[in-house]
């Protein structure tokens, strides 16, 4: 929070500012749609962990923000006030290259609790201008604050509005434009699992990642895995099997639980004595030598049908998660020995796409063939 | 077993004999407890909303559903094998609360252990709603003078985060001064009934509470910890287990609810900074509970997760897991494998010691399978929890 405030002060009301670095490998995403519609809300509770009941308090954004993401990708989310429209204004003309110039896509933020004609129309006017001039920017819409009504009526809106984008669209002559349609709420899974769907997106050889999840899905005998960015909750690749919803829900869940027992008993510096009672009779070992893992590991067994859940840490920013198979507790040290493998293999595989050039990249097969003992 | 059966006895004497003998520690020990609780408050304030949270496990966003409170909702909360609260839901329409205060007056405000006040902090009409406290409080004291009166705050969540202390100080202030004003009253009333002037200065805690996070537990957990049966003797033996498997903290939690039934923490762990780390356990363990039960499909309050273990590089271990019938236990202690699997080991041995609390196992004689023989001497905690070295 604060750090948005203090962005809000200082980029000033020449938005955009131009001294922003133009690196190359920094996907953006940008958030645009009506005034009142949850674009500041949806980025505080995704990237600045607001709780989605304080959202409450958040006040109308008066310039554009612009967030810097780091994770295993450094993105960025700009942040549009809704009353500005940036293709028709009178006072001041935009740069256009320096906001769409980037790789990334464009999130239209739609209130489906509100008449969404409006947005509607605004909306086809900015893919039309964004087909012509930036056709490779995705064009991802939210259609927002669906919690609270029925499914049925959720679908009925995504179809309605589906439809007169398309129409009007292919009224200027403007076929299979790449707009995704999500339903989304912050008071759900939902704002997540389509920030995570946007994403994947934006991630180069993503079919390499999935395919080394999807592997060791198999060979651990692993219901579902996903390899979580930690700090947002956003998954940046599954294994191949279908997706759904509920697992999805419940490692994300874990994910929180992990984070929230790391910072109440991982986040503070332990007293010398502490480390040297540890560390002398009867172990006579430093600390770094007596755990088994240098990253957070943990597991959990559900009650019902005695499944496991397990994560473990890949790096600063991923974990993998994971629901495994009824039973497979007791495996749990040759499970953790291929974890460890892909582990390596994901790090490595980071590694070589954090390098700008993507074309460098090796191709299948290269990163992700350790050989995985059979669980 | 039988030998740690024994131990177990022994231990969980140890406290009380000190002062009264074997026998007065085995009935004390036995004693099931049934505790009145009266939840009370203005119509709307939340009360069964907070109730179907803590022991019904609710999620905070479905008590939109729960309707008024008509009359009293009376419900027998199992807490700990011996302890059910006997838990009065007051519904607050101006209509009923008349009533408790008049014809009902015996019946609801006799033998009270625990008075739950509830304030929204959003009311319109404070004035009143203090008017009614105060007689409530005035009742409270004429049948019950012993109860304590837990006072909590509530919907703070509607309050900007930076005025929160600051309002909840000064409504405090207020609920003090009136409390103090009411206990005045009755003892102005009180002289010519002959008795010794009531030595009531009422036991008042406040509490600023929420139900969209983690206060809602701390105020419950106060609530609750002063019920508990045989608090002591789970604390003695805490401790020795503590010190024993070298942890860092023990966090003991009733199965239900959630609540920290008790706990211990090394001299290392009172450094950690997060004061309310307790009913953050709570509540992040409870909402686990929830997802889990999203997930399997099995009732709200089923048995969700068996054991937990987190290990986090050289930085620290912990896990949890159902330990009585009643209870589960969360660990937190420093990394190493070895550390970690002797301290599970450890603590499954331990289990005997907390038996009791899943009582009442022991019949009124005291011949139980749980006191084999009679306790005799020494405190055989030691041998119970014997590091195995890994």
């Amino acid at each position: 929070m604060e750090n948005r405030q203090r962005l809000q002060k200082k980029d000033g009301p020449k938005a955009p500012d131009p001294t922003v670095p133009q690196t190359k490998a920094k996907p953006r995403l940008l958030l645009m749609g009506q005034r009142r519609s949850g674009k500041s809300s949806i980025s505080s509770v995704v990237f600045h962990k607001l709780p989605p009941s304080e959202t409450l308090f958040l006040e109308s954004t008066a310039r554009i923000q612009k967030d810097s993401l780091n994770s295993f990708m450094e993105f960025q989310v700009w942040d549009f006030p809704g009353q500005i429209d940036i293709f028709d204004n009178p006072n001041f003309t935009f740069d256009m290259d320096a906001i769409f110039g980037e790789i990334g896509a464009l999130i239209w933020v739609i209130d489906a609790q509100d008449d969404y004609l409006e947005a509607v129309a605004r909306l086809n006017t900015t893919i039309l201008h964004l087909q012509r001039g930036y056709p490779h920017i995705n064009i991802e819409v939210f259609i927002h604050k669906v919690d609270g009504l029925s499914d049925d009526y959720r679908l009925d809106i995504q179809r309605d509005v589906t439809i007169r984008i398309q129409d009007e669209l292919s009224d200027q002559g403007l076929e299979n434009a790449p707009v995704n349609f999500h339903l989304t709420s912050i008071y759900n899974h939902s704002i997540f699992e389509a920030f995570s769907k946007v994403i994947q997106k934006l991630i180069p050889r993503l079919g390499q990642l999935e395919a080394m999840l999807t592997n060791l899905c198999r060979t651990c005998r692993f219901e579902k895995a996903y390899l979580f960015d930690v700090n947002t909750k956003i998954y940046i690749a599954t294994d191949s099997t279908p997706e759904d919803m509920a697992s999805y829900e419940i490692c994300s869940d874990y994910v929180d639980v992990i984070i929230d027992f790391t910072e109440v008993y991982g986040s503070w510096p332990r007293s010398q004595q502490w480390r040297d009672r540890l560390e002398g009779e009867p172990w006579s070992q430093p600390l770094d030598d007596q755990v088994a893992c240098e990253w957070a590991e943990s597991g959990m067994v559900l009650a019902e049908a005695r499944r496991p859940i397990m994560l473990r840490e890949v790096d600063r920013f991923l974990a993998l998660v994971a629901i495994m198979k009824e039973g497979s507790y007791e495996k749990m040290p040759q499970i953790n020995m291929n974890v460890d493998v892909v582990v390596k293999g994901l790090t490595e595989f980071f590694e070589i796409t954090k390098n700008k050039d993507v074309v460098a990249a090796p191709g299948p097969g290269e990163v992700a063939s350790p050989p995985l003992a059979q669980g | 077993m039988s030998d740690f059966e024994t131990a177990g006895a022994s231990t969980a004497a140890v406290p009380v004999a000190g002062v009264a003998g074997d026998s007065v520690a085995h009935a004390q020990l036995k004693k099931v407890k049934k505790q009145k609780v009266l939840l009370m408050g203005k119509s709307g304030s939340g009360k069964s909303s907070m109730r179907s949270i803590i022991f019904s496990n609710y999620l905070a966003r479905d008590t939109r559903r729960l309707g008024a409170t008509i009359d009293i909702d009376l419900s027998h909360v199992k807490f700990l094998g011996n302890l059910t609260l006997n838990l009065w839901d007051c519904g607050g329409q101006e209509a009923f609360m008349e009533n408790y205060l008049s014809q009902q007056r015996a019946h609801v405000f006799s033998n009270v252990g625990v008075l739950i006040y509830v304030f929204d902090i959003e009311s319109r009409d404070v004035e009143r709603d203090l008017a009614t406290y105060v007689n409530i409080i005035s009742a409270l004291v004429q049948y019950s003078r012993e109860a304590k009166v837990f006072v909590l705050i509530h919907k703070m969540d509607l309050i900007q985060p930076t005025t929160r202390e600051e309002t909840f100080e000064r409504r405090a202030a207020v609920v003090r001064r009136k409390t103090a004003e009411a206990v005045g009253i009755m003892h102005k009333q009180k002289p010519e009934q002959l008795q010794p002037p009531p030595p009531v200065d009422i036991d008042l805690q406040l509490f600023a509470t929420s139900i969209w996070d983690q206060s809602l537990y701390k105020a419950w957990a106060s609530i609750i910890h002063d019920l508990v049966p045989n608090l002591s003797i789970i604390e003695t033996q805490l401790t020795s287990l503590g010190i024993a498997i070298d942890a860092d903290e023990i966090l003991l939690f009733e199965r239900t609810s959630f609540l920290v039934v008790s706990k211990w923490t090394s001299r290392e762990g009172e450094r950690n900074p997060y004061g309310d780390r307790f009913e953050r356990m709570s509540n992040i363990l409870k909402s686990w509970k929830h997802t889990c039960s999203k997930y399997t499909g099995t009732p709200r309050n089923a048995e969700q997760f068996s054991d937990f273990e987190y290990k986090m590089g050289a930085t620290f271990s912990m896990f949890a897991t159902k330990f009585t019938t009643n209870t589960y236990i969360l660990v937190c202690m420093p990394p190493g494998e070895a550390r970690f699997n002797s301290a599970k080991l450890n603590v499954a041995a331990a289990r005997p010691w907390f038996k009791f609390l899943d009582g009442p196992v022991v019949p009124p004689a005291g011949q139980g399978q749980m006191f084999v023989g009679t306790p005799t001497t020494g405190y055989g905690g030691e041998a119970g929890v014997g590091l195995s070295e890994g």
